[in-house]
């Protein structure tokens, strides 16, 4: 029954069984145990769950950034488990869009050279300048190409970070905290910004949050505990 | 990503951080300094030695006393030994004996007085060593003789003693305390080198036996210049010369008390010399080379750490391995390509001022930078960077991109 759905849906994220086990010297981490997650293309959701629940390793593996301990995990219909480094890194660089709560910008680089980073790594032959410049004007920050992120407030720098994370036209966004270095304004800003490039250009968006004001404004939420989905 | 972008992200990083670039930098424009510059004045001064040991003449053989193994009493050699070398039939490939010796005097003449170096000689000596006189005449046979008070000057000396190089012949000068009177000057050849030869004074060998220069066995000569009939002949006269003096001084085969150089020789000796400072100039400089890589990789592992987060923003945005191991390698070669380049042009200048104060002081060095030093130094200091940026390098690209960006 289970499979004939997924058949049907189409689905960017699929992962059944994933587990992850952090060892330190004799102690092992159970940092996910089991955790089954189908998202389809097009979905805006958020995870939830109290600290040491496993969000972050959960996100760190959706976005092949590391490697499960067992378990499936599909991406757009290739399974990731078996990939080396440097298919992880392809997929990394074509399929996800990373934002992350301290922005991670690069201090020296203007805000063009940052959105254009993920271009220079896909090693196409097009005109990145002018792809960057679009993606930073569909943002807002048009006027502000040639800034560096201390030149730019927070959810400026945020903003450079979503241009950056949709500049190749990822598989899905992947948001960690992305309101949490910001004030309620700007962070007001930066979900409106996520739920518009969801609904306008149906982009696949999964945010991790503490907040359930922000994990109320999207479609779905999912709650971590201990490693595993939350029953409702 | 392609090598160009590579180079230009490393060139902004580099840029970043200018003065640690620069640091990081000098130690390798330090050790390529040294090693063109050593490798520029060690080839000026070879040359400048070859080209003295040539001017000697292809057909010249020096025979001077002692041997190479330690030869129970030596007999020195002597003027009756410098007679025997003449003889035509034992010695048919030798056609000029010049026997003498060599010290040096004080010579005042009208209160001026100036330390040079003394030579004492027989009249063959003029012709063997190719001496030429811009005035008067070279010691004869008769001033041999006769013991003559004579001196032939050199143009330096007649300088310092009476201010001119010219109607010097008839005065009288003074050696250590005992008139000489002038009876030649020599023409100039300008400083040669190490030795100048226009700072001499000549006099009959037999003169400075009785007055100058004592040695403890009567008629004693310090040196036989012997003259070959051809520079082929000169293996042959050698043989010649060694068969007389072993008869002469009794010594058994193999125990020569004398020995006999031709100009290849010295050539042989300077080489060996030039060569052993070449090796140890050339360690030297290797070794300056040396830290200033290990300085390269100390500032590039500095850099990885203070990168980690940059590191693992870059691979959670696609970078592969490769990427970030050519990112840091492009760093440190650039590092090290710079400082050869800044070494090159700072070992230039070095060899041009040692150029410069050694023809202020009259020794004729001219450093000569190759090619090939330049060649060597840039693709020597570019191996260095490779070499000890390619550890740093590596532990940027092995770092785990959740790890990476987890870095505070
Ligand atoms: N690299 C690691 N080594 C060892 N244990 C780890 C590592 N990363 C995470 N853990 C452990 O795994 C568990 C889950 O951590 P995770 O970071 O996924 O939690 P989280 O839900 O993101 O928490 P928070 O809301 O505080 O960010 C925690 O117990 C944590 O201590
Ligand atoms: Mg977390």
């Amino acid at each position: 029954m289970e499979a004939s759905i997924s058949a049907k849906k189409d689905l960017v994220i699929e992962a059944r069984n994933l587990t992850k086990v952090y060892t330190m010297g004799d102690v092992e981490v159970h940092a996910l145990r089991g955790l089954s997650l189908q998202i389809e293309r097009g979905e805006i959701m958020s995870i939830m769950g109290p600290s040491g629940s496993g969000k972050s390793t959960l996100m760190n593996t959706l976005g092949c950034l590391d490697r499960p301990t067992s378990g499936e995990y599909y991406l757009d219909g290739e399974s990731v488990a078996e990939m080396n480094d440097d298919q992880l890194a392809d997929v990394r660089n074509r399929k996800v869009g990373f934002i992350f709560q301290t922005f991670n910008l690069l201090k020296r680089a203007s805000a063009l050279a940052n959105v254009e980073l993920p271009l220079r790594y896909a090693n196409r032959n097009e005109d990145r300048t002018q792809i960057a410049r679009q993606a930073l004007e569909s943002v807002g920050l048009g006027e502000r190409l040639h800034h560096k992120p201390n030149e730019l407030s927070g959810g400026q720098q945020q903003r450079v970070a979503i241009a950056r994370a949709l500049v190749n036209n990822p598989a899905f966004i992947m948001a960690d905290e992305p309101t949490g270095n910001l004030d309620s304004k700007s962070g007001d800003e930066i979900m409106k910004m996520l739920l518009a490039l969801n609904k306008e250009r149906g982009v696949t968006v999964i945010i991790v949050t503490h907040d359930p004001e922000i994990a109320k404004r999207t479609e779905r939420v999912v709650t971590i505990r201990d490693g595993q989905v939350a029953d409702k | 990503m392609n090598y160009l972008n590579s180079f230009v992200v490393a060139l902004e990083s580099l840029a970043a951080n200018k003065l640690r670039s620069a640091l990081t930098v000098l130690g390798i424009v330090i050790g390529v300094a040294a090693v063109i510059a050593m490798l520029a004045v060690g080839r000026g001064a070879q040359s400048t030695i070859t080209g003295t040991i040539e001017g000697i003449g292809t057909n010249l053989l020096f025979v001077i006393s002692g041997g190479n193994s330690d030869v129970t009493n030596p007999k020195p050699l002597t003027l009756a030994d410098s007679q025997a070398l003449r003889d035509s039939f034992a010695a048919p490939s030798v056609i000029g004996v010049a026997p003498m010796m060599q010290g040096s005097a004080t010579v005042t003449a009208q209160g001026e007085s100036t330390s040079t170096m003394l030579e004492a000689v027989t009249p063959d000596y003029g012709w063997v060593r190719n001496l030429e006189l811009t005035e008067g005449e070279f010691i004869s046979e008769a001033h041999i003789l006769a013991r003559s008070a004579v001196v032939v000057l050199g143009p330096d000396v007649a300088e310092e003693l009476f201010g001119r190089t010219d109607g010097v012949v008839g005065e009288t000068v003074r050696i250590e305390g005992q008139p000489f009177r002038v009876i030649g000057l020599l023409v100039s050849r300008g400083g040669s080198g190490f030795t100048n030869e226009d700072n001499r004074v000549i006099v009959p060998l037999t003169t400075a036996q009785a007055r100058l220069l004592r040695r403890s066995t009567p008629n004693r000569v310090d040196m036989i210049i012997v003259q070959a009939a051809s520079s082929e002949a000169v293996p042959q006269a050698s043989e010649e010369i060694a068969a007389i003096l072993r008869a002469r001084h009794r010594t058994g085969i193999g125990a020569d008390d004398f020995t006999v150089l031709n100009q290849q020789d010295f050539l042989d000796t300077a080489a060996a010399v030039t060569g052993v400072l070449t090796i140890f100039l050339g360690g030297v400089a290797a070794i300056s080379l040396l830290v200033g890589g290990i300085g390269i990789m100390n500032i590039m592992l500095v850099s990885v750490i203070e990168r980690t987060r940059e590191i693992g923003l870059r691979k959670a945005l696609g970078a592969r391995k490769r990427d970030i191991m050519i990112q840091f390698l492009a760093e440190s070669s650039m590092l090290s390509l710079l400082g050869g380049v800044l070494g090159i042009i700072l070992g230039w200048l070095i060899s041009a001022a040692v150029g410069a104060v050694a023809a202020a002081s009259n020794a004729d060095i001219t450093p000569v930078i190759g090619v090939d030093s330049v060649l060597l130094a840039t693709l020597f200091s570019m191996a260095v960077g490779l070499f000890f940026g390619l550890y740093p390098a590596n532990r940027a690209a092995s770092l785990e991109p959740v790890e990476a960006l987890r870095y505070e």
